[in-house]
């Protein structure tokens, strides 16, 4: 094969990646559009929820662009969505007394906002990674957040800075008067950051980022400077950080202190890496899921947070990949009845985690009741049990049931090794 | 003005020794065993948790002793059971292991004493005047604090520079296998060092209580400071932790006690600035108002002129 026919192979396998890349978003953006018009999603709350999940799903992006791509483990990214919200807000409230702009351009300013506060600080920290980069992350984080309540005129202290989404002189026959229609410019600007992310990725920096996390030495004798890298890789991050702060500013249409917060910084670690670092959509993943939890968990108990926290450790130890690193790897036995047997086999541990559960989530009930909410009474119902916590039989059986629980699972989970061994040496 | 530097000056000696009883644990484990134990200052409300419910149950002084060691308990547990597990996944893991250990503690605690404050006040065996400077007293608590906290300085520095067990916890971080083929348990090590780092967070908890409202909330409000302490006196040095902790506590100290702002500074000088001037917000911030971020502006700033830190031996 001559030099020619072997370029024109590559570039039409190349072309046909490109094409399944692109026909891919043409038919997740199709079902973004669709989704909110399916039974189900007519409510503004179900509509609220999926708008939230799209900006954590845009913000968790950016964060593992950082922590995923680059290695920069960072605990305060929270900095740059809430600065990138900042400006977008400060220009919204231009565009209420008469600056003409569309509000659909808004996360324009938040992303200004977030690239130039990501150059800034990222100036300053990038210079090393790992533990002192995490540490340098927090104060950062610390320091932005005490200066929103030192300066009132610039970030509105406790109660925030709001500002309208409806009011402007151009609006495109676009008013964003429904959340329907917020959704929509949400779902756009998050599919034009997912798309930036992913571009940036496949580009030399976005590879030598991979480089400078794995081996910054090498990549230093190679002729990059780490530092550099991991400065552009930063100033990225904090350019979609900012989008998905200047899409929290017109879904809320108020920016608080706490956008910047330790919380949020936080919450988006957790999404990541719940949702798993080693797949671009992992983060996706997880902020879908930790977005519904906490929507869902904290309408049923005021422990919500313990929960979270448990789950969190328990990925750490036993799931480091995280969510999409699990469905990975069950993609990979799916061929044959290797996954019908491994599936069979959770069926049967399930039995004791489940029972363990209960157990578990009947003792942090209890406690939490007596603790937090002593004027609700000691009477209460839980998995479909009513039952008093201030008489000893259901912590004796909430007790019993985690114990026996955990040890059935002792006597399971051999079970689920072997079904994995014989689906791995499968052909 | 002498007056007030005077009290400035002992109240921020108190408040310097305290964050540098919290940050010792936290350069114990770090430094051995290169963990950045983000629930080190979970560790410090424990205590202080402990400690006040011990306090009402058997006085305080048995608690001073029992708080203490159940915090190095329940620190021995999360690295034997815990901590350990991840080790093999590299820092990063470790470090958001103990990020998670943090979010549990705090949902643990108020599980068990709710969510307000408890009224954890100061045991009647040590709230008496210890001295009067200017027609204040200086109350005996924080005596005890500033001398247990030296202790802790004197008996650290001893004992990993000087006795024959630290010196092998030394050699056990940098190299761990050789350290074993010498016949020395390098886990069991590691979970003394963990263990040893969370009783004197603890320890710093039973005195550090009375000082801040013990609520579940303390761990996340004090943490964040310790972290730049570590930093600023150059990663992993004790000496270095010490300095650090008595600089920040100096600085917060005095910076409340100036109420003046550049603003002020500007005008005496004879500027004209009205407020139209640009930065003017910027500008009229009193000094006292910006004190909570000191340790954050001295963080960043020993970014910019000195890496490592004070004390330490490489740049960060």
């Amino acid at each position: 094969m001559s030099d020619a026919a072997i370029a024109a192979g590559v570039s039409a396998s190349r072309t046909s990646v490109l094409r399944g890349r692109a026909l891919m978003v043409v038919l997740t953006a199709i079902a973004l559009v669709v989704l909110p018009l399916l039974p189900g999603f007519e409510s503004d709350f179900a509509r609220s929820l999926l708008t939230q999940m799209a900006i954590a799903a845009v913000f968790a992006l950016s964060f593992n662009l950082l922590f995923g791509n680059t290695g920069l483990l960072s605990f305060g990214h929270a900095v740059y969505f809430g600065l990138g919200a900042y400006a977008a807000i400060h220009c919204m409230r231009a565009i209420n007394h008469g600056l003409p702009l569309p509000i659909v351009l808004v996360p324009l300013a938040g992303a200004i906002g977030g690239l130039l506060s990501g150059i800034v600080f990222g100036a300053l920290t990038t210079r090393r990674a790992g533990t002192i980069f995490a540490l340098i992350s927090l104060g950062v984080g610390e320091l932005v957040y005490a200066a929103a309540f030192i300066l009132p005129g610039l970030f509105g202290g406790e109660e925030g800075i709001s500002a309208s989404r409806t009011k402007a002189v151009i609006d495109l026959g676009f008013p964003l008067a429904s959340q329907l229609h917020v959704y929509y410019v949400v779902i756009a600007w998050a599919i034009i950051a997912a798309m930036l992310l992913h571009a940036f990725i496949r580009t030399p920096v976005g590879r030598m980022c991979h480089a400078v996390r794995d081996n910054p030495e090498r990549a230093e004798f190679v002729g990059y400077s780490a530092q550099r890298v991991r400065f552009i890789s930063f100033a990225v991050a904090g350019l979609v950080a900012g989008i998905a702060g200047g899409l929290h500013a017109i879904n809320y249409e108020i920016v608080a202190a706490d956008a910047v917060g330790a919380q949020r910084s936080g919450t988006v670690l957790i999404m990541t890496y719940i949702g798993g670092i080693g797949h671009f959509s992992g983060p996706v993943l997880g902020a879908i899921v930790i977005t519904w939890l906490q929507s869902s968990l904290s309408a049923y108990t005021a422990a919500w947070q313990l929960y979270l926290g448990l789950f969190f450790m328990l990925m750490i130890v036993y799931a480091p990949a995280g969510l999409s690193g699990l469905l990975l790897r069950h993609r990979r036995i799916a061929h044959g009845g290797a996954l019908a047997r491994v599936l069979g086999s959770y069926v049967v541990a399930a039995v004791p985690i489940v029972i363990a559960m209960a157990g578990a989530v009947l003792l942090i009930e209890m406690s939490y009741r007596l603790a937090t909410q002593p004027e609700l009474g000691t009477r209460m119902r839980l998995l479909g049990m009513s039952l008093d916590a201030a008489s000893t039989w259901p912590w004796v059986l909430a007790v019993c049931s985690l114990a026996g629980g955990l040890a059935l699972l002792r006597m399971t989970l051999p079970l689920v090794r072997v079904a994995w061994q014989r689906a791995l040496q499968a052909p | 003005m002498l007056e007030l530097a005077t009290v400035s000056l002992l109240n921020g000696i108190v408040y310097g020794l305290l964050l540098f009883m919290l940050s010792s644990g936290l350069t114990l484990i770090f430094s051995m065993m290169g963990v950045l134990n983000f629930a080190h200052a979970s560790f410090f409300m424990l205590g202080a948790y402990f400690s006040y419910q011990l306090g009402r149950w058997i006085g305080f002084w048995p608690a001073l002793v029992i708080a203490p060691v159940l915090c190095a308990l329940v620190g021995a547990a999360i690295e034997r059971y815990g901590l350990r597990r991840v080790h093999a996944s590299g820092h990063v893991a470790e470090i958001l292991f103990t990020f998670g250990l943090a979010y549990v503690i705090e949902e643990l605690v108020t599980m068990a004493w709710g969510r307000n404050a408890v009224s954890n006040d100061v045991p009647t065996a040590i709230d008496f005047a210890l001295f009067h400077v200017f027609g204040s007293t200086f109350p005996a608590y924080k005596g005890l604090m500033m001398a247990i906290s030296v202790a802790m300085f004197g008996a650290l520095y001893l004992g990993l520079k000087r006795t024959r067990i630290g010196l092998v916890i030394q050699a056990a971080l940098t190299h761990p296998k050789m350290v074993s083929a010498l016949g020395h348990d390098v886990p069991a090590m590691f979970v003394l060092v963990f263990a040893i780092g969370s009783g004197l967070a603890g320890l710093a908890g039973v005195i550090g209580g009375f000082m801040l409202l013990t609520q579940p909330t303390l761990a996340h409000s004090i943490g964040p400071i310790v972290f730049v302490v570590v930093v600023v006196g150059g990663l992993g040095s004790l000496s270095g932790a010490f300095i650090a902790s008595l600089l920040i506590g100096l600085l917060q100290t005095f910076a409340v006690a100036i109420d003046y702002s550049l603003l002020d500074v500007m005008r005496s000088a004879g500027m004209v600035v009205t407020r139209a001037s640009p930065m003017y917000e910027l500008l009229a911030v009193k000094v006292a108002t910006v004190a909570p971020v000191v340790p954050y502006l001295l963080l960043v700033l020993m970014l910019i002129v000195r890496p490592r830190g004070l004390l330490g031996t490489r740049d960060v």
